[in-house]
């Protein structure tokens, strides 16, 4: 039997020591070690993207990265999304548009969708269907998800921009929401 | 357990060196996408998994003496999102911006593409039509392998990745006016494997009329990416027409051999898609037909 092997990783901003079995997957580092089971467990195959977070600063599956390979990384977890101020503009563009049923997808859906917007904070609408094309919903059909993350996508600008008040903001994403 | 150990060396030298250390039970790992899961399914074992991604020097895209080189930890999204991939050979940044979905082309590397050596693989097909080559360095010394030479059979490699190190993958840079493109034939348009997938690089000189260079390589038709050689020999044999690219199109679909298969249809089917992509995207390329 292997000895346990120790890493470090920041998890949505703070640093974290943990001592783990040598063939651990990050899933389920985060998940049982750490206790963040808003990252969701699927089909642990690569297929589903219920199990999506952002490790620095790409979305990828926790259920094929070993997690080893997290040492020294930088990880956002759903549980490290919103702000002080609040929900993430993507979460509550998510809970308006009604992107929400069982919730399974959601938080792998929710960074996907966080991962684009930092990348790319005006993406067209395929943008935001192939930043999501890893993420099963068996529920949605993916309209309202699509038209969330556009909407959010608006607010965020007007955020970056600080331009407009957020009443604007708001008024113009579910304008945006409804094209 | 999975696996005992999990290592990540700062250079080449080193991972060879804990390679012949695990004497046969270590595996080189870049993105992990296939092989993390294929040892967590038992359809694989390791003792030591050696990750090559901090690797200084096998990060990089870059031109050297007329060729173009691909680390081995480059993912599928830095070649497809890379401006000199993207104009020196677009076909390769299309298939690379095929693989999976956005999370897996984050992680998994054109290099694992090719080792993991399916003959579906959306990048080692285009790679196969630019006719790369693989550097390979083991603790006896390095070498390059032609693409074509990398695979054995259906998920086996020619390169050991329990004994030495991948590291680069270079094609020739191609000449002014070569086109390059990639096609591919899938259930959805997305986290699915293709039933079949093409890349064509044409040079063709206008004065002539004649196409000077032809190369064309298809999956899954064989046990590998499959080079149509005849169907290559024939866009090269007369002056463009439509009616020779129907030919090259109908050749390439007689050499092709795929199974039939209940995944991805009856070999006629298939036959018969080869012959319909091909046609459609040379003729796109040449404006003809």
């Amino acid at each position: 039997m292997a000895d346990k092997k120790k890493m470090k990783l920041k998890v949505n901003g703070v640093w974290r020591e943990v001592e783990t079995r040598p063939d651990r997957i990050l899933l389920d580092l985060l998940r049982e070690e750490l206790g963040l089971t808003g990252t969701k467990k699927g089909c642990e195959a690569g297929e589903c993207g219920a199990c999506t977070v952002i490790m620095n600063g790409r979305a990828v599956l926790a259920c094929l990265v070993p997690a080893a390979k997290a040492d020294g990384a930088e990880i956002m977890t759903i549980e490290g999304l919103a702000g002080k101020g609040g929900l993430h503009p993507l979460q509550q563009a998510f809970l308006e548009a009604g992107a929400v049923q069982c919730g399974y997808c959601t938080p792998g859906m929710l960074l996907a969708a966080k991962a684009l917007l930092d990348t790319n904070p005006e993406p067209s609408l395929e943008d935001v269907k192939r930043a999501i094309s890893g993420n099963l919903c068996r529920c949605t059909g993916y309209t309202k998800i699509v038209q969330a993350v556009r909407a959010a996508a608006v607010i965020v600008r007007a955020e970056r921009s600080g331009a407009a008040g957020p009443q604007d903001a708001v008024k113009q994403a579910k304008r945006a929401a409804h094209r | 357990m999975y696996w005992k150990d999990y290592k990540r060396p700062g250079s080449v030298a080193e991972a060879l060196a804990l390679l012949e250390h695990a004497a046969g039970r270590g595996r080189i790992i870049a993105g992990g996408t296939d092989l993390t899961l294929q040892l967590r399914q038992r359809q694989s074992s390791a003792d030591l998994l050696v990750d090559v991604t901090g690797i200084d020097g096998l990060g990089g895209i870059g031109e050297k003496d007329g060729w173009i080189t691909i680390g081995a930890a480059v993912t599928h999204a830095e070649a497809a999102g890379n401006p000199l991939v993207r104009q020196a050979a677009r076909a390769l940044a299309e298939g690379c911006g095929q693989v999976g979905a956005p999370q897996i082309r984050n992680m998994a590397t054109l290099m694992g593409n090719v080792i993991s050596a399916q003959p579906a693989a959306d990048a080692a097909v285009p790679l196969t039509a630019l006719e790369a080559e693989i550097r390979v360095v083991s603790t006896t010394g390095e070498r390059w392998i032609p693409i074509e030479e990398a695979y054995l059979a259906v998920g086996r490699s020619a390169i050991d990745a329990s004994r030495e190190v991948a590291t680069e993958i270079r094609f020739r840079k191609q000449e002014n006016g070569v086109q390059t493109r990639f096609f591919r034939l899938a259930k959805r348009k997305a986290l699915t494997l293709p039933v079949l997938n093409g890349a064509v690089s044409i040079l063709a000189d206008p004065t002539t009329k004649r196409i000077r260079r032809a190369r064309i390589a298809l999956g899954p038709v064989a046990a590998k990416p499959f080079r149509a050689r005849r169907s290559e020999a024939c866009l090269e044999s007369v002056e463009i027409s439509p009616e020779l690219v129907e030919e090259a199109a109908r050749i390439a679909a007689e050499e092709a051999s795929p199974r039939t298969s209940l995944v991805r249809g009856s070999a006629p089917y298939r036959k018969a898609m080869v012959r319909l992509f091909l046609a459609r995207t040379i003729g796109e390329m040449l404006a003809v037909g």
